[in-house]
């Protein structure tokens, strides 16, 4: 089966869970199931490749340009983790099914476990590393939504937080130091970053890189100083916690570690950073277990133990180190998920998991009781169990570091915290299920359905199998995932067996048993120390530091922007004013290469007009109308400008444009105070005042060197001069170039300009639906209003204008490919047309001619907009490719038709229905009853004067 | 001619920065559409003045052509901010109508919040 299909099937079946909840909870748990179940099936059909030492690649490009591709591909280390994770799941999903009760969304858990299980799976598998940088992130949401799936529960929401702001930062740093890492190499292929070990080793960045990429690993697998987030995630329901913290999540920045194994691993900052972390959390972890009440807590910390024991074995950098690694690895996930499991169990059944009130369960649970006991003694490291093999070669490894010149300090350690683990691995059996019966159970403790106890079972099985007869059950795997681990190079001599001779392994390991067991024996006093002895509590911490940052950021961003417009404007404005003048500064200024052309009279008198009007407007804006008049006569300027500058489609846009937006701002004035009172003492103004000079100073300069210099690169411009008439079909470039070059822009435009006329429409709903609503029918104008609302000869122009108007804008609409014009300015004009009739006839009259919905014609703009592009799919050709040709109908002259023109109609049809909406919608704030009238223009002298009155009246 | 156009490019920006540091909606819209003046004329003249050669092909005789592409630009740039302005012209509109009150800044205390009903 292709990778991508491993990859995605687990992504796609997440959508089937949710909703086939409806059909019941085992229709949720089979779809579960057999999606997972495909994909570990597709995963064995490589057993071939990947045990005869291949590699299996699956490649699309995506975006190439970037680095980014979608290259999966399989190795040894790959499918032993895909193995894990999609195998290990199968058995979590089955014992969910079990586990949730009936009140818990089932549907929605295996959702989110298959989304986290695809994440997983993705991760192992991608070769690209900005793809497995995707993976990651996705793991650690898809974790926030497990770990927080009990969401009634506040320790859920805040170990799920916790968990995602650790596992997330990391995450963040991870990205950075994996950009490094593919900076150093030149690929961001992993396998191409695998082969450049002496490129990376010695650039001055890798340092940096390690440190980065090092912070996500730790982060993720919950190393120390960040092990904290992982027993507060211990919230979550347990079979997540089976999941995620034995074979997944936690093992996602082990597995990250064994993959750059080849190319970080071996230097000292390696060795002294990866292996003294673990060390330290080895230990940590093993003693806090130990003291632990909370089965899971105690399953947590020797979680993080044992984390820290696999960072350690990677850490050494040799090779039968990273051997013992991932042999650990298979053998923690199947003792620890098992373990995890009977503790859900226990906790099932006798109600409660504090140790403290368990006790004797073995008479009442003998199968859970035997489950437990055999996962726990491989925890302890006890011969026959696969935990003792992995165990004796960290401790064979161990005994031969040397760590900063001492040969004593590594192994000690090592031995302190095997001491531990076998301390606390007892205590899980001996304070649980050994021990007298006792009446007290909160629950009626017995063992489970089988549903419930087939999964640990089956991994206790292999913890036996593999204890006995490691070599052949588990060699091929170990030899060909610990191959991939090393990069491919020849592996060394070890031997997966009990029995080694009397190794100074050996004599730890019995030291470490038997210590264990004092300890056991010592618990009570041990634990009154514990208690008595100051410890930092890492969630107080964790919570103080989040507080600090949150008055950081808060204190930063409420200086910088408190809600206050003008201050963020000046802080914006002064800003882009700072970084200009920087760049200014910093950059060089070529000689001019262009000669000031010699302005007419013309240009003169408008620029003066347009000075003049724009000095008004500063000095007389507390004057609102006369400011609107006045940006009137701004805009007309500038499009007359545009006009002479030779880009008539400008000027017509920009007129047209103008006339609509100053109506807009009329009607809105209508309902605003007329005057703006003097709010600001006169320092601030001559501070805006400097400010606003300095940047319109840097604009006005900008724009003039710009000017007198010729292009610095060639333009595309001259692409589409050439090419307007040969390839669109018309000879208004700029229209070819809105409609056919820029197609897609200008369809994202009109959707926009589409979703603008929405907004405008639905805060007229709420504002109108408010208490405004009385306000406005109860409203007296503050200015006087005209004697005649509709006044005759206006309405007489405005109706014999329309059909002629109409025409006009079909003319500019069809003209526009070849001459100025086009659908924006049709669209325009006709908007226009109408808006006439609303201000001569009023908005009643008009609104009951109005035909159809605006939204329908913005809607149907936009459609068949989308229709023509789609249409070049039917000929082969890429979306909105446009197509023309020519046809002579005699007695007509020779005539061009082409798709563009179709596209042009909804381009028209959508800037008509938006402009009207958003006019129409600014309009419904005037209306009150009793404005409408039947007879807006009354010039029927039969008709009753009076009845005619009350509707002129309002 | 350059000259006259860089001005005016620069006096309208600075009016246009000075209004929108007004403390009422209705001068910072003004400010706005000055600003979209200045921008859109920015944008234009990055592709050079030249008078009288509009970018419509000329079947018959080689031409002089102004560049078409900044006006392509500017042509959508235009309605989108009718669009830009017609938005931001309800939301003033609406503050003012349900506060009775046009300043651009929130009060400090949220007054009143929740009075809604």
């Amino acid at each position: 089966m292709s990778l991508f299909l491993i990859a995605a099937l687990p992504f796609l079946g997440a959508v089937f869970p949710a909703l086939l909840i409806r059909a019941g909870r085992n229709a949720a748990a089979s779809a579960a199931g057999l999606t997972t179940f495909l994909a570990f099936t597709g995963l064995m059909l490589h057993i071939p490749a990947i045990f005869r030492g291949e590699t299996v690649f699956a490649a699309v490009d995506w975006l190439p340009a970037l680095g980014l591709n979608a290259h999966f591909f399989l190795d040894g280390l790959g499918f032993l983790f895909a193995a894990m994770i999609l195998g290990i799941g199968l058995l979590i999903i089955l014992y969910a099914r079990f586990y949730l009760s009936r009140e818990d969304p089932m549907g929605q858990f295996y959702s989110y476990l298959l989304l986290f299980q695809g994440a997983m799976v993705g991760i192992v598998l991608s070769d690209n590393i900005l793809l497995l940088l995707v993976f990651w992130e996705l793991t650690s949401l898809s974790s926030f939504l497990l770990i927080g799936y009990w969401k009634h529960l506040p320790e859920g929401r805040q170990g799920a937080r916790m968990a995602l702001t650790i596992t997330g930062s990391g995450g963040l740093a991870m990205i950075a130091g994996m950009l490094i890492l593919g900076h150093i190499a030149g690929s961001y292929d992993l396998s191409v970053i695998l082969q450049n070990k002496e490129a990376i080793q010695s650039s001055d960045l890798y340092l940096p890189a390690l440190i980065l990429i090092l912070l996500g690993a730790f982060t993720k697998s919950a190393q120390f100083p960040f092990h904290f987030w992982l027993p507060h995630a211990m919230a979550a329901p347990t079979p997540v916690s089976a999941y995620l913290h034995s074979a997944t999540m936690v093992k996602a920045g082990l597995f990250l570690m064994a993959r750059l194994w080849p190319v970080l691993a071996g230097t000292p900052e390696w060795f002294y950073i990866v292996a003294t972390t673990g060390l330290v959390t080895m230990l940590v972890g093993a003693v806090i277990a130990l003291f632990k009440d909370d089965l899971k807590a105690l399953l947590a910390f020797s979680t993080v133990s044992h984390l820290g024991l696999i960072t350690m074995l990677l850490g050494f950098g040799t090779k039968i180190a990273a051997v013992a690694a991932v042999f650990h690895i298979i053998n923690h996930a199947t003792f620890k998920a098992a373990l995890f499991m009977t503790a859900g169990i226990v906790d099932h059944e006798a109600g409660t998991r504090d140790i403290k009130r368990l006790g004797g369960l073995r008479h009442l649970m003998p199968v859970t009781f035997t489950i437990g006991m055999v996962a726990a003694l491989s925890m302890a490291g006890i011969p026959p169990l696969n935990g003792f093999l992995s165990k004796e070669m960290m401790l064979e490894e161990a005994a031969h570091t040397v760590w900063n010149g001492s040969h004593l300090i590594v192994p000690v350690l090592a031995g302190i915290a095997a001491l531990f683990s076998a301390a606390y691995s007892f205590r899980f059996i001996a304070h649980v299920f050994l021990g007298p019966k006792r009446s007290d159970y909160p629950g009626h403790p017995h063992d489970p359905t089988p549903g419930m106890w087939i999964g640990p079972a089956f991994l206790v099985v292999l913890v036996v199998l593999i204890g006995l007869a490691s070599a052949k059950i588990a060699g091929p795997m170990v030899a060909t995932a610990a191959g991939a681990v090393i990069g491919g190079e020849k592996l060394p001599y070890y031997s997966l067996k009990l029995w080694h001779g009397l190794t100074p392994a050996l004599y730890i390991s019995i030291f470490a048993v038997v210590g264990g067991a004092v300890l056991l024996a010592l618990h009570k006093h041990l634990e009154k120390i514990w208690n008595a002895l100051p410890r930092p509590e890492a969630k107080t911490i964790f919570e103080a530091a989040i507080r600090g940052f949150t008055l950081l950021s808060r204190g930063l961003t409420e200086g910088l922007h408190n809600g206050m417009l003008t201050r963020h404007a000046t802080v914006m404005v002064t800003f882009t004013v700072a970084i200009s003048y920087l760049a200014y500064q910093s950059g060089i200024l070529s000689a001019a290469t262009r000669a000031v052309q010699d302005p007419g009279i013309l240009p003169v008198v408008g620029w003066f007009v347009l000075v003049v009007a724009t000095l008004f407007i500063v000095a007389k804006h507390r004057n609102r109308l006369l400011a609107l008049v006045l940006i009137g006569a701004v805009g007309l300027v500038v499009s007359l400008s545009f006009n002479y500058l030779s880009a008539p489609d400008l000027a017509l846009t920009q007129i047209s444009v103008e006339v609509v937006t100053i109506i807009l701002m009329l009607l809105a004035l209508n309902f605003m105070p007329k005057e703006t009172p003097v709010e600001t003492p006169a320092f601030i103004r001559m501070r805006d005042g400097a400010l606003s000079i300095i940047a319109g100073l840097g604009t006005g300069g900008l724009i003039y060197a710009l000017m007198m210099r010729d292009f610095a690169f060639p333009t595309i411009s001259d692409f589409h001069l050439a090419n307007s008439y040969k390839g669109g079909g018309g000879t208004n470039v700029v229209n070819v170039i809105l409609v056919d070059f820029r197609g897609y822009d200008t369809f994202g435009e009109i959707i926009v300009l589409g979703i603008a006329a929405v907004v405008i429409f639905a805060l007229t709903e709420a504002v109108l639906g408010s208490k405004v609503r009385a306000y406005l029918l109860n409203r007296e104008p503050d200015l006087p209003q005209a004697g005649d609302a509709h006044p005759l000869m206006m309405v007489v122009v405005t109706r014999v204008l329309m059909p002629l108007v109409l025409m006009v804008a079909a003319y500019i609409f069809f003209r526009g490919h070849n001459l100025p014009g086009g659908g924006f300015i049709a669209g325009l004009i006709a908007a226009i047309a109408i808006i006439m009739q609303y201000m001569a006839s009023g908005f009643s009259w008009a609104a009951e001619r109005q035909r159809f919905f605006y939204h329908g014609i913005i809607g149907s703009g936009v459609l068949i907009a989308a229709a023509t592009g789609i249409g070049a799919w039917f000929n082969r050709k890429p979306f909105l490719t446009s197509d023309f040709g020519y046809l002579h109908w005699p007695p007509l002259e020779e005539f061009e038709w082409a798709t563009a023109a179709l596209f042009d109609l909804g381009v028209f049809l959508a800037v008509v229905g938006a402009v009207l909406l958003a006019l129409e919608s600014l309009s419904r704030f005037a209306w009150q009853p009793g404005i409408g009238t039947e007879h807006a223009m009354d010039i029927n002298p039969a008709r009753d004067d009076a009845a005619d009155k009350t509707g002129t009246e309002g | 001619m350059e000259l006259l156009v860089a001005s005016a490019v620069g006096i309208l920006t600075a009016a246009g920065i000075y209004l929108i540091l007004r403390r009422r909606s209705f001068p910072v819209i003004l400010g706005l559409s000055l600003l979209t003046y200045a921008v859109n004329v920015f944008l234009f003249a990055t592709g050079r003045l030249v008078s009288g050669a509009p970018p419509i092909l000329n079947k018959y005789e080689e031409v002089v052509y102004t560049d078409p592409l900044p006006q392509a630009l500017v042509l959508t740039a235009i309605v989108i901010s009718f669009g830009m302005t017609a938005v931001v012209v309800m939301v003033a509109l609406g503050a003012y109508l349900s506060s009775q009150n046009d300043r651009t800044n929130m009060p400090a205390e949220p007054e009143g919040a929740g009075d809604d009903e």
